[in-house]
């Protein structure tokens, strides 16, 4: 395994394998996201039941919350291994070329060229995100503990929230648009007669992610989800704190 | 024809380079980049001056001797070799700019000329068949398809010119190497050193210092032989199935005797 990490395209192919499950997170992340489309709902929205369910999946099998944190693991670890990967070839590729003659744009794409920079930029988001959807670090609007559907309703009524978000989803997009494809054809998946529909495919898959998750922001700022329910916020309150 | 030159002039690899500006008047339409610069060389050694260095051999496309990035493009604009490059192609009276390969595997040994070994290295450790002299083998006891030696043949017109390496922003060698790794990859008698030959060619581009792929495709709109990109894939496909395979190898491809 660290022969493979030394060498430029066993290199490639782990941060590649990583992005892949970065990406595998991403899907079941929209797909959870979408829960809140559902509404305040009666006694709880959707989305809180779903949160909870999140922290209780596994039970009793496995200590509370195991599945969840497990999962965290997992991707702390493939991000930290996408970015050190990432961060030595970039090094290693800086070293092949004169650093005063650029190579010319022939004919690369700009997501392409902007790996590094949607890259960062992300990373600068997701701690953003963490601090403001997780820890509750960044209030903003009232957070509450265990009370998502009205935590993303008042966040969402903020325009500046909604702009960040979105922004956020360019650069997913953008980053997914080479990333998906490119993973493929790094870890050789590929084939002459496949190549085209793979392409394409990635590219589909990036347009589902993305307007996926920018439909939960949009939908609250547009106010087609109605506010969250007093009573509901009480009996989820109540469920954290039983 | 007329054109102002921007040439790149450098005694040798460790001096510090610089571009030299030159007129050429009087030129051919028809005239190759090359014996443009053939004109402009008589000049220079009619005037006692130091000729321009720049490599060429069979002047007629197969070779991959000629080495040019012109106005920025290796090879020039119209993805053919620097020799099969005409000035009926640029615009009268326009400034060309001459450059050798950028990428630091290829050091420069003078003004446009560098050196290319690097690619050769990469050969060595696993661009080759190994087969015994004697007789004959039975051709029809070795079938190939005709898909297959398609795919073979459009990898193997690969003329190691180098301007994928310098048409890459990661001065990489992927193409180069993934099409000679297809080429013989995938034809019967290259099987005995299928997975010994991939992790040859990869150490030993690693060891070169070559660059690693981020599938921006730039190598392959400059490649005279129109290599496709699929060629990397293989490539990637070839490492991680050799990596991972259980049967025994020997430490490094065989070795020239």
């Amino acid at each position: 395994m660290i022969e493979y990490w030394r060498s430029t395209i066993g290199k490639k192919q782990i941060v590649a394998i990583t992005g892949a499950i970065l990406i595998g997170y991403l899907i079941l992340h929209m797909l959870g996201n979408l829960n809140s489309a559902f509404g305040p709902g009666g006694d709880q929205p959707r989305v809180d039941w779903y949160s909870h369910w999140l922290r209780d999946f596994g039970e009793p099998l496995l200590p509370h919350a195991f599945v969840l944190w497990a999962v965290r693991v997992l991707l702390l670890s493939a991000l930290v291994v996408h970015i050190t990967g990432i961060a030595q070839l970039v090094k290693r590729n800086r070293e092949a070329r004169p650093a005063d003659f650029p190579a010319r744009r022939i004919g690369r794409s700009i997501e392409s060229i902007a790996m590094l920079g949607t890259g960062s930029l992300l990373l600068a988001f997701i701690v953003f995100h963490i601090l403001q959807f997780t820890t509750l670090t960044i209030d903003i609007t009232p957070l509450e503990h265990g009370d998502v559907y009205a935590n993303l309703y008042y966040a969402f009524q903020k325009w500046y929230f909604v702009v960040i978000y979105l922004a956020a989803l360019i650069l997913v997009g953008m980053h997914l648009r080479h990333g998906a494809w490119s993973l493929l054809q790094t870890l050789g998946l590929d084939s002459p007669s496949r190549n085209a529909k793979l392409r394409h495919g990635a590219t589909a898959l990036v347009l589902v992610i993305v307007l996926g998750f920018a439909s939960v922001p949009i939908l609250f700022f547009t106010d087609v989800l109605d506010p969250p329910r007093t009573e509901a916020v009480v009996t989820a309150l109540s469920g954290v704190f039983a | 024809m007329k054109f102002t030159l921007e040439i790149w002039r450098q005694f040798e690899d460790s001096e510090e380079g610089r571009f030299e500006t030159f007129k050429v008047d009087g030129i051919n339409p028809d005239a190759s980049f090359l014996e443009m610069l053939d004109q402009l060389n008589e000049r220079l050694s009619h005037e006692k001056k130091r000729t321009i260095a720049f490599d060429s051999d069979c002047r007629e496309g197969i070779c991959g001797a000629c080495s040019l990035v012109i106005d920025g493009t290796p090879h020039g604009p119209q993805q053919v070799t620097s020799c099969q490059t005409y000035m009926r192609d640029f615009i009268d009276g326009q400034t060309i700019k001459v450059e050798p390969f950028r990428a630091n595997t290829f050091p420069v040994i003078r003004d446009l000329a560098v050196d290319r070994g690097a690619l050769d290295r990469v050969i060595q450790a696993g661009g080759y068949i190994s087969t015994t002299t004697g007789p004959q083998p039975e051709p029809n006891s070795m079938p190939v398809s005709p898909e297959i030696q398609e795919r073979a043949m459009d990898a193997a017109i690969c003329i190691g010119c180098g301007a994928c390496v310098a048409a890459c922003p990661n001065g990489a060698a992927m193409l180069f190497t993934g099409a000679k790794v297809t080429h013989l990859n995938i034809l019967p008698q290259g099987q005995p050193e299928r997975e010994s030959r991939v992790i040859g060619m990869v150490e030993q581009m690693d060891q070169e210092g070559f660059g690693g792929c981020t599938n921006y495709g730039e190598c392959s709109r400059v490649c005279p032989q129109e290599i496709s990109i699929d060629v990397i894939g293989m490539l990637n496909r070839e490492y991680r199935k050799a990596k991972m395979s259980k049967k025994p190898k020997p430490d490094r491809a065989m070795t020239t005797q």
